[in-house]
């Protein structure tokens, strides 16, 4: 009960900034704009529909998740909003708990409105519906998640400042990792192997994340590779969650 | 049992590059009853929001031990009985005073009806009601405090830890804080508060701790510690004969003053009242009044202040 109180009152905050209406409206008038982008493109048509949707959806999702998952547990600080909750009677964790919950209902809400608009674009082109391009979503979902968990663990110790400079770093490293193995493998020495590859091993692979090629051009999926790549997403989230709940445990406020 | 007990709780912070220790508490031992109206006094900056973080569970100790209700520092099942209001309280803003009261009502486990019923009680006691469908970024200052002491009162706490509960709140208010600290007391609760307003201390505490640079100087009934050093003793007197005057001198502390018929006459301290008196009565002249001037709270502050800050 405390962990979902949180939670909502968390969702209750993102619904009454008017930052997020701008964000929603904005990526729902691009998601709008691609139609234009078909009408004048010779062939390729729904493709270009859903490329820009997908790219829209996890752009505008991840500016959510990072501006407001920046700000989750700093700005409780920074306002003292934090010194009648923490003295209620709950655990510190179950504060962290909700916080991050209450933005992944955040995210979820989002993506799911720009989602059904991309999904109803796509049927209205197409006059069937796109298993591939629901679960393109599920994954950018996943990834937006595994980013707000980035944000909330740099949050729970360092300034909003500074934590949107760390995610933001990450986020753009995550989704080079793969390529810096593949770099390493094909030129580097002993050294710069191995470091390359502890590298890769540190840092979040989100392109293991992306199946958005798979719904666009139509590629065959591996119900394989999928699943791992859920578990991988699960296992990077729990730990982040997990760490930024160790940090949180410790912390004075002063 | 004990409601706080600490035993030589100290907090030491960390601060600038160098990571230099700078003592904010130290080696405090400090004990409440239940029942009882504890007044923590001490200048700014002496320790006592510290104490009251270390208390809360904001802060850790570098150093010692505290109880809470028989239940170590953050024990869930103590803060369940247990009512915090910090200083300068700040809530979220874009929610209604309802809505917040509401929430709060949630985190400490009333059910919804529960919950109702308690906002609605605490409301009108502390006069908000007009405000709770009001956002609270549209409060004011007193405002805002009454909605703090209403959170702190939500779970029915038997133990209430309150940091400069007057603060910001105009004389009327500040009375309507006395005689809400008053009530707790009459219903059993024991209350624990922070504050530099003289006043206000001395009409509601049984006792107080008095805080200075980090170390409790003082603990015990107000009128106790002050009175314990009475900085002089007037006495007012008439149909003093003039012929007697001269013999009075060297017991005086200040020269007479005269009022109308009346005569004021200071000394420093019992011994001299005694010789005073003799010779008043010897001479068959009328005492009026005896007042012994205890020190005041600031002038206590100052003694202990200085010393350290030489």
């Amino acid at each position: 009960m405390t962990v979902a109180a949180i939670a909502l009152n968390t969702f209750r905050e993102a619904v009454r900034d008017r930052i997020l209406y701008a964000i929603l409206i904005f990526a729902l008038v691009m998601l709008a704009g691609s139609t234009i982008l078909v009408t004048i493109s010779v062939g390729g048509e729904v493709k270009i529909i859903k490329d820009l949707g997908l790219a829209c959806i996890s752009i505008f999702g991840t500016l959510i998740a990072i501006f407001l998952g920046i700000g989750l547990v700093s700005k409780e600080i920074e306002r003292r909003t934090l010194y009648t909750i923490i003295t209620k009677p709950i655990h510190r964790y179950q504060f962290i708990l909700g916080k991050y919950l209450g933005l992944v209902l955040t995210l979820l809400v989002n993506v799911a409105v720009m989602a059904l608009g991309l999904l109803g674009l796509a049927y209205l082109w197409e006059g069937v519906s796109s298993v591939r391009l629901f679960l393109a979503v599920l994954f950018i979902f996943l990834e937006l998640m595994l980013v707000t968990a980035l944000a909330l663990l740099f949050s729970a110790f360092s300034s909003p400042t500074l934590s949107a400079i760390f995610t933001l770093s990450l986020f753009v490293a995550g989704h080079l990792s793969g390529d810096l193995r593949l770099f390493a493998a094909r030129f580097g020495g002993a050294v710069t192997k191995l470091s390359a590859e502890t590298l890769y091993f540190l840092l979040p692979n989100l392109s293991r994340l992306n199946f958005k090629d798979q719904a666009v051009h139509g590629f065959g999926v591996d119900g394989g590779s999928m699943g791992l790549s859920f578990l991988y997403a699960i296992f990077h989230i729990a730990a982040l969650v997990l760490a930024a709940m160790a940090i949180f445990e410790r912390r004075d406020f002063k | 049992m004990n409601a706080i007990e600490t035993e030589k709780l100290g907090k030491e912070h960390r601060t600038g590059f160098w990571r230099k220790r700078v003592c904010a508490l130290s080696q405090l031992d400090l004990t409440v009853a239940e029942g009882e109206v504890f007044g923590y006094l001490g200048p700014n900056g002496a320790g006592k929001t510290t104490t009251l973080k270390l208390l809360m569970g904001l802060l850790r100790p570098t150093s010692g031990d505290a109880r809470l209700l028989g239940r170590p520092l953050g024990d869930v099942r103590a803060k369940q009985q247990i009512g915090f209001l910090p200083e300068q309280p700040s809530f979220y803003d874009y929610l209604t005073g309802r809505e917040l009261l509401d929430f709060f009502g949630q985190l400490v486990g009333l059910d919804r009806s529960l919950r109702r019923e308690r906002v609605e009680r605490l409301a009108r006691q502390l006069r908000i009601e007009s405000a709770l469908e009001l956002q609270i970024r549209k409060y004011s200052k007193g405002m805002l405090q009454r909605l703090g002491l209403a959170q702190a009162l939500l779970n029915d706490p038997r133990l209430v830890l309150l940091d400069e509960p007057m603060s910001g709140l105009d004389p009327l208010g500040r009375r309507e804080v006395r005689d809400l600290l008053l009530r707790l007391k009459s219903e059993g609760r024991t209350v624990f508060f922070s504050s530099h307003i003289i006043p206000d201390v001395e009409v509601v505490c049984d006792r107080v701790g008095i805080l200075v640079g980090g170390r409790l100087v003082a603990q015990g009934p107000l009128d106790e510690i002050l009175l314990a050093r009475i900085a002089s003793i007037e006495v007012t007197a008439s149909q003093v004969p003039p012929e007697i005057m001269g013999e009075l001198d060297h017991l005086l502390v200040t020269r007479p003053v005269s009022r109308g018929e009346q005569l004021l006459l200071t000394v420093r301290d019992e011994g001299a009242l005694a010789e005073l008196v003799a010779r008043l009565v010897e001479a068959k002249a009328a005492i009026h009044a005896i007042l012994p001037h205890r020190e005041s709270l600031e002038e206590y502050f100052l003694r202990h202040v200085e010393p350290r800050e030489v």
